[in-house]
């Protein structure tokens, strides 16, 4: 167990559903990220942020969620989530499940303060100007929707990575159009959700750069899916990979041995 | 022109459809570039652009808060200044008083502005039935009409259409039309439709216009346009009509010049479109010209119904089409895959009100919420939490889909017992992972059709974040 460390803020991390199941080692790149940002990490036990309920109009259960997180997350100074989108759904949308419940909502409200999306918790609370890290070539990177509209995440990714030494940043065409994920809109509407990710991928393939980096594994599951399907061979990481230096693991979609 | 019955329901086969449009989609290309570069350029040449959107949204926010008091100030001043103001609470009621109005003066002959509520309450296909021609003299809805088709965007209404294909119909319906003669430019099928129209501007009994505003203030009608068919429709006919709903109430003059400040530059660019024209009553003995008659149908059609409730916020919508011009949704299917009047986010939000959650329930949960419409939105209305308060609707009422409501149930179970998801997702993720391991991902997996249809899936990395972290922290 971690042992209490003095005065280093205690960070809860959110690891997300996506990442607990699907991509452990960007929980691991986040909490180090975290760490050498000075702060102690913790990792409740947890279970999704309850947006697939809550966009889906299952109030019940994403407010059933929400008071699981509200218990494990108690005690913690922050709350920080390697997505900007359960990041923006615990701190604009959980306090909404509350309203008219006035002792809830105030423990809702609580929550969503401290909580961070992470890379504009390195910048923005911790005062990070720089990481320690190496990633040779050329990168280019998509804002995803929740990130950039709900918590104005935008230069702070862009700032850091300017720090990775043998790292070039190119900019896509509309960086700050939507990939087409959208949760279950991807499964629902997957036609439409093809066709908005297909021209996403041709502004990807247009920048020219071999890694294509975002901070939200849904949509980084989702370009990479569609690149691969094209037989492109841009490699799609999560950012903290990168900024943690922790990018020599297979790319998002790629088998093991090949990096 | 026939009546236009809700596709709605079709929306999935209507967006289908679409895809595989490749006219459809060569002309959807103009709506990603132009509209949102030119928006774009015009907020930035307007350092207060952001306080005139807060103020934007106050004055509708004030206006429907005291909406009973803005219309009887209304009444009042059209009724002062000659004018008749008829309240049309359904579609049917707004059709039978125009036609009403028709028949009594005679009418053979009706032009019509650009007018979205007509539209809404199907009016072409009521007059042609009762045997007066309508004749649309807005350049996009004169295409339309020509086409026998709805408008696919309430500001562009051929913005589904290319160049070629509008030709095409110009020199089917203008016969006479030497085959040499150059309609490449917008400006030359302008020049054409506007000789043809002459006549028809000439020979109306009745002119029929929208409007983008109502000024409760002076009882003015306001509308704006960029070829000034709409002053021609209002002045020259005996009688004018403006078609018109009632959440278009703005309090003062004033009001109104700050809400066309926003108008112009959300939904062309421009700084004020070329005609901005105020209309007031019938034609006083002083003046030049203007109709003998003046009346004004306002329609209610669902609208104090959503006064009282939780899509409120909806009717400061002043039809700009920022958000559908800004939607990769409306991007990929166009305007006519959602089925009724009304596309694109706003579409979303408020034709469930309108024609109902069971008809247009798709509409609403065919958004990524990404959120770009809310954040330009001249009026600040959030529409992604309203399309989410229609699922709401739609949950509740069990309308969802029951695989939607099935997987939704299964993934509630889990998610709200952590200790039972931590067992059954590292039991699924270490299956689906050992699956996966030599492509590192799943070209097709049963229950993900909709996605590897036409992308990969990336496999599980082996074991979840959560038992791997308690795993090395244990042995630290
Ligand atoms: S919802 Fe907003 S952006 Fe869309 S048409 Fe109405 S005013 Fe314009």
């Amino acid at each position: 167990m971690v042992s209490s460390q003095g005065s280093r803020p205690r960070v809860g991390l959110f690891a997300t559903c996506l990442v607990d199941l699907i991509r452990p080692s960007v929980g691991f790149a986040a909490a180090k990220l975290i760490e050498d940002a000075g702060c102690e990490v913790v990792v409740p036990e947890q279970t999704c942020c309850g947006q697939p309920a809550f966009n889906s109009g299952d109030r019940a259960t994403a407010r059933a969620i929400a008071l699981e997180i509200l218990d494990a997350f108690q005690g913690v100074d922050y709350v920080v989530a390697p997505s900007g989108s359960c990041a923006g759904m615990l701190k604009r949308h959980v306090p909404e499940l509350f309203a008219g419940e006035p002792d809830l909502e105030r423990r809702a409200q609580g929550l969503a303060d401290k909580v961070h999306e992470l890379v504009s918790f390195l910048t923005d609370v911790r005062g990070v100007t720089k990481v320690a890290a190496r990633f040779d070539g050329a990168v280019t990177y998509h804002d995803s929707c929740s990130g950039l509209r709900e918590l104005g995440v935008r230069d702070q990714p862009r700032k850091l990575l300017e720090t990775v030494d043998g790292l070039t940043l190119t900019e896509m065409k509309d960086s700050d159009v939507c990939c087409g994920f959208g949760g279950t809109f991807a499964v629902k509407y997957g036609e439409i959700s093809d066709a908005i990710v297909a021209k996403k991928a041709a502004n990807v393939a247009d920048a020219g750069a071999a890694t294509l980096l975002a901070g939200d594994l849904g949509c980084l599951m989702n370009m990479a899916g569609k690149l691969q399907r094209q037989g492109k061979t841009v490699r799609v990481r999560h950012v903290a990979e990168v900024l943690a230096g922790m990018a020599d693991g297979p790319a998002i979609g790629e088998p093991e041995g090949r990096s | 022109m026939t009546a236009h019955a809700p596709t709605s329901p079709a929306f999935k086969a209507n967006a289908h459809r679409a895809l595989n449009d490749p006219a459809l989609q060569r002309a959807l290309g103009n709506v990603e570039t132009g509209f949102i570069l030119k928006r774009r350029k015009a907020a930035d040449k307007l350092p207060e652009f952001e306080a005139l959107r807060d103020s934007a949204r106050d004055i509708k926010n004030h206006t429907l808060a005291h909406l009973d008091l803005y219309l009887e100030a209304y009444e009042r001043k059209v009724t002062e200044s000659g004018g008749q103001v008829h309240f049309a609470p359904t579609a049917a009621d707004a059709r039978e008083i125009v036609a009403a109005i028709c028949r009594r003066v005679g009418a053979r002959t009706v032009v019509k502005g650009k007018t979205m509520v007509s539209e809404e309450i199907d009016l072409n296909a009521h007059l042609e039935a009762i045997g007066v021609t309508p004749v649309e003299t807005d350049l996009g809805e004169y295409i339309i009409q020509l086409r026998n088709e709805r408008p696919s965007h309430i500001v562009a209404p051929v913005i589904h259409l290319n160049r070629d294909q509008i030709e095409t119909n110009f020199r089917a319906a203008h016969a006479d039309l030497p085959q040499d003669r150059d309609l490449s430019a917008p400006e030359a099928l302008l020049a054409e439709a506007r000789a043809m129209l002459r006549a028809r501007f000439l020979a109306a009994d009745v002119g029929i216009t929208g409007a983008n505003f109502l000024v409760a203030e002076t009882g003015t009608s306001i509308i704006v346009t960029n070829e000034g068919n709409g002053d021609l429709s209002q002045t020259l006919p005996r009688v004018h009509i403006v078609l018109a709903s009632i959440e278009k109430l703005v309090p003062t003059l004033d009001d109104a010049a700050q809400m066309l400040r926003v108008l112009a530059r959300s939904a062309t660019g421009q700084e004020m479109s070329v005609y901005t024209t105020f209309s007031t009553g019938p034609r006083r003995p002083e003046d030049p010209d203007g109709p003998e008659e003046y009346h004004v149908v306002l329609l209610d059609n669902g609208r104090s119904a959503m006064l009282g409730g939780e899509f409120r916020d909806m009717l400061r919508c002043i039809r700009c089409a920022a958000c559908m011009n800004h939607c990769p949704v409306y991007h990929a299917v166009g305007g006519h895959a959602y089925g009724w009047v009304y596309p694109g986010p706003m579409g979303s939000v408020l034709s469930p009100s309108l024609i109902g959650v069971d008809k247009a329930g798709h509409l609403p949960n065919a958004s990524t919420f990404c959120g770009r419409c809310e954040s330009v939105c001249p009026v600040r209305i959030p529409l992604p939490k309203l399309m989410r308060h229609w699922r709401e609707r739609e949950f509740e009422r069990h309308l969802s889909p029951a695989p939607v409501r099935y997987g939704l149930g299964v993934w509630g179970f889990f998610a709200t017992r952590p200790r039972l998801y931590r067992l059954a997702t590292r039991t699924g993720m270490a299956a689906l992972a050992l699956l996966g391991r030599n492509k590192g991902r799943f070209r097709s997996l049963p229950f993900a059709k909709g996605w590897t249809a036409t992308r990969d899936l990336a496999a599980p990395e082996g074991g979840t974040f959560q038992a791997r972290w308690r795993a090395e922290r244990a042995k630290r």
